[in-house]
């Protein structure tokens, strides 16, 4: 079976059925081993204890960038290839990314106040990330807002596309421009300056987190095509009891 | 374990991603019985994916 086969929802559905209950398993003990590490490492020469807010705020940062990359090629599925998957996947994504965007943002402001002396600035990284979080808003507002799922996940996909552009000047800002926000310190062409003991807890935690998108955004996927099944069922529903009227509109769930 | 002079930030971050997880699988899961529950509906009423023009008498 080629992998496009599973751009079929009911395929998709069997193989979720499947993968979901080991991805929870393998998500649950990466973070019991992953708080225990953030918890055993030592504390920070200039940080203190408060070290122990990175091991949660770093993850998320990356998470709400990666996830609105998963929007972004998705977007690019939706527009190019009119993947079946591709707007459920992008539309699934967003509330997550959305939630981790305000992660981000809440523990740095908590790690700012007593590192910084505020709990915000509006330098660019963080004004980037917020901005990051009013597109994944307005990305959900979007999808409610129009009843044809496949015309609003069109409408979506180009706003998704346009909103990518913010990616790079999220990553890059702390390089090209004079920011509060220390420069990224892991992700390095010389590679992390971060002490092992450190950097252990910061990339396990981080995969806890990825792997936490992925049930999240597999289980939200799941229930979008289950939408998307009642919504055509109705709309049978409704052609059976008023023929000629609401068939011409039926979109099918697959 | 001693979280020194931050300790309240500390446990306010954890807490509040805790929590922020929480919602995220609480809105998962009452989406999935919502429509788990709207399918069962247009099953009773004998609409289904298998049988597209037959309806319950």
């Amino acid at each position: 079976m080629a992998f496009w086969d599973y751009a079929n929802p009911t395929r998709f559905l069997r193989l979720v059925q499947i993968v979901l209950p080991w991805l929870v398993g393998l998500c649950v003990i990466t973070f019991a081993v992953g708080l225990y590490m953030s918890f055993q490492a030592p504390e920070d020469y200039q940080q203190g204890q408060t070290i122990r807010i990175m091991y949660i705020h770093v993850p998320a940062a990356w998470l709400c960038m990666m996830c609105y990359t998963v929007m972004s090629l998705s977007s690019i599925g939706t527009l190019v290839w009119k993947h079946p998957l591709a707007d459920v996947s992008a539309k699934s994504a967003a509330p997550i990314g959305a939630a981790f965007t305000f992660m981000a943002l809440l523990t740095g402001s908590l790690w700012g106040k007593p590192m910084w002396g505020t709990y915000w600035v509006w330098d660019a990284r963080l004004t980037s990330v917020l901005v990051l979080l009013i597109m994944y808003l307005g990305l959900m507002t979007l999808w409610r807002t129009m009843d044809d799922p496949i015309k609003a996940g069109k409408a979506a996909a180009v706003l998704t596309l346009v909103g990518a552009l913010n990616l790079p000047i999220i990553k890059f800002s702390v390089d090209w421009w004079n920011t509060l926000h220390q420069p990224a310190s892991v992700i390095r062409l010389d590679g992390p300056t971060i002490h092992p003991d450190q950097l252990w807890p910061l990339l396990v935690m981080a995969l806890a987190f990825t792997l936490l998108f992925f049930v999240l955004h597999l289980m939200a996927m799941r229930n979008e095509i289950m939408r998307r099944r009642v919504r055509a069922l109705r709309m049978r529903a409704a052609s059976i009891a008023h023929p000629g009227t609401a068939a011409a509109t039926a979109q099918p769930a697959e | 374990m001693d979280l020194g002079p931050h300790s309240g930030f500390i446990i306010a971050s954890y807490a509040l991603c805790f929590l922020t997880v929480l919602g995220l699988i609480a809105w998962v899961r009452i989406d999935k019985r919502l429509q788990d529950r709207a399918l069962k509906e247009l099953a009773d009423q004998g609409i289904t994916r298998n049988r597209p023009d037959t309806r319950k008498q």
